[in-house]
């Protein structure tokens, strides 16, 4: 077989591990109840978290949904659930293949590039996660009052940081599963205390001036800082960031893209590395009884 | 007699040895005493930089920290409590308490109180390091009634998780979904992070059947007596949880013979995987 042939065979079954893991995931996701029941699970957490919020606010501000703080504070909340949904439930695949379905090792024995495979497995988890977003903004809108114009924003900004941020996050939870890969019991708190560092850290709720000085350092590494700022600039037309505020629009897109390209080098290196690990080292089929 | 003393002897040996792995499991996986620390730090740190961003009083700060430290509770009745009997099934230890000639009330106490000690010892942590964290000041004026409150929302608390483990025993793969519906909706309706009385009156009744709402709500009055955040007197929140308290224990009893009938008779007790 030529080198050309092989390339060709590597890229479809790629395609075909992403596709399939696709359907796998969604099926997973969704198939264990009724669809009824389904949509309140997908819908109630999120809404919950949201109203949490709500709530604190009210308590303070008594009222003053217009207030551009709260759309503010709604907006990067409602965006958190993608990091929650999608790079956790990345990592949280190779767990849940490996010691409570028992088939990682089957699928490595399997025709199948499990790079591809994970990310498929990923798209399952954002669109879930699309729902309790769309279904978390409605509900600020017209519910709460809260005045997202959607027509009005800026498209071309929101788009480009939407899916660069779908990517890094994605990417994000490769490199979680390579170290859930090669990790005994703790596979799940390390996507839960990533995801919430990056909800203490990147400003998902509350403006990054607020944080000490030495935490706003660390936001400001965080490519999700830059990705909620510039949906929240696409959608609100403005930063109420005294410390994002001077970074332009153009910045935030090249740090984006910059980030996206970065990790996915490394999540590339390093998944290959864990797994590489994994099979020295027997990991593939372990069970630690989580 | 006899019989009495020796049924008594095997349930409270039932009872040690079920929260023995409870205790000794976190002494031997010390980063999970860490993350389990951790994690509602992280949380808690976060929700107490929201109302700084809003300016909201100090007593915010604290409502919050209180709050934080009790979901540490909230989360290990639900994962550790509810669930539990679902994981001993995928696992396949379910058929081995079923064999054993103990009572599962004795496994399900067992279980309970050694995560009872377990978890205090992640919300004292998460309440000490909140506290220092953000300067957070209590002043408790009736000990007594602070440790009677506390006491009885665990014993409720830990009563719920029994009932939840029998009803979770019959459910397969829902069960996992299930724990997760009940972590946010109940931060929300308890109040964990804001008094539960802005939810309205009949919203924090219906609530007050989770014990943390009334618990969170009573140790905040009796931290916070100046506050003025209550929603109900104390001594009603301390008589309703007391209530609580009997009702579910004996409610998770009934249930647990209930739920295991039903369970043999549809044979769940040993699918796995679903």
């Amino acid at each position: 077989m030529s080198t050309e042939s092989i390339k060709m065979n590597n890229w479809h079954e790629s395609a075909r591990s992403f596709r399939v893991a696709t359907w796998l995931g969604w099926q997973i996701e969704s198939n264990w109840t009724e669809p009824f029941l389904f949509m309140i699970y997908a819908i109630a957490r999120p809404v919950a978290s949201a109203l949490i919020l709500v709530f604190m606010y009210m308590v303070i501000a008594q009222g003053g949904m217009g207030h551009p703080l709260f759309a503010y504070i709604y907006l990067g909340n409602a965006f958190y659930i993608y990091v929650a949904s999608v790079m956790i439930g990345i990592s949280w695949t190779v767990t849940d293949d490996r010691e409570h379905y028992g088939i990682l090792k089957y699928i490595y024995a399997a025709p199948i590039q499990v790079y591809f495979y994970l990310l498929g497995r990923g798209v399952a988890k954002t669109l879930t996660a699309t729902v309790a977003v769309v279904i978390t903004l409605a509900f600020g809108m017209l519910v709460l009052r809260i005045p997202y114009d959607f027509l009005a924003m800026n498209h071309a900004l929101f788009w480009a940081t939407f899916f660069l941020g779908l990517g890094a996050l994605a990417l994000m939870g490769i490199l979680l599963a390579g170290v859930a890969l090669i990790t005994a019991r703790h596979s799940g708190f390390i996507g839960e205390a990533v995801a919430g560092a990056l909800y203490l850290f990147c400003g998902a709720v509350f403006p990054l001036d607020v944080l000490p000085q030495p935490l706003q350092y660390i936001g400001l590494s965080l490519p999700l800082t830059y990705w909620l700022e510039g949906l929240r600039r696409a959608v609100l037309r403005e930063s109420i960031s005294p410390l994002l505020a001077p970074i332009s629009n153009e910045i935030i897109l090249v740090i984006l893209l910059g980030a996206t390209l970065v990790l996915g080098l490394a999540s590339l290196g390093f998944y290959r590395w864990c797994e590489h690990r994994a099979k020295e080292k027997g990991l593939i089929d372990m069970q630690t009884m989580y | 007699m006899k019989n009495f003393r020796r049924d008594l002897n095997i349930f409270l040996r039932t009872v040690r040895g079920r929260s023995y792995p409870r205790l000794i499991g976190m002494q031997r996986e010390k980063s999970w005493i860490f993350f389990d620390t951790f994690l509602p730090l992280l949380a808690t740190t976060a929700y107490v930089f929201i109302y700084r961003a809003l300016n909201a009083p100090p007593e915010f700060t604290g409502f919050v920290v209180l709050g934080g430290a009790m979901t540490a509770y909230w989360l290990n009745v639900l994962w550790s409590m509810a669930t539990q009997l679902y994981w001993e099934k995928e696992t396949g230890n379910l058929s081995l308490y079923l064999i054993a000639p103990t009572s599962r009330m004795a496994i399900l106490l067992g279980m309970a109180l050694g995560g009872m000690a377990a978890t205090t010892l992640r919300a004292v942590t998460v309440l000490l390091l909140g506290s220092l964290l953000f300067d957070v000041t209590f002043s408790v004026e009736n000990w007594g009634a602070l440790l009677l409150v506390f006491v009885l929302t665990l014993v409720a608390l830990y009563g719920l998780g029994m009932i939840f483990a029998s009803l979770f025993l019959l459910w397969g793969r829902e069960a996992w979904h299930l724990a997760q519906l009940f972590q946010e909706p109940v931060f929300l309706i308890s109040g964990f992070y804001f008094p539960v009385r802005n939810l309205g009156f009949w919203v924090s009744i219906g609530a007050s059947i989770i014990p943390i709402t009334f618990g969170l709500d009573a140790m905040r009055q009796l931290l916070y007596p100046q506050a003025q955040w209550g929603f109900l007197d104390v001594n009603i929140e301390i008589a309703v949880l007391a209530l609580l308290s009997v009702l579910f224990l004996v409610l998770a009893h009934r249930m647990l013979l209930w739920m295991e009938t039903l369970a043999r008779r549809e044979g769940r007790l040993t699918v796995r995987g679903q």
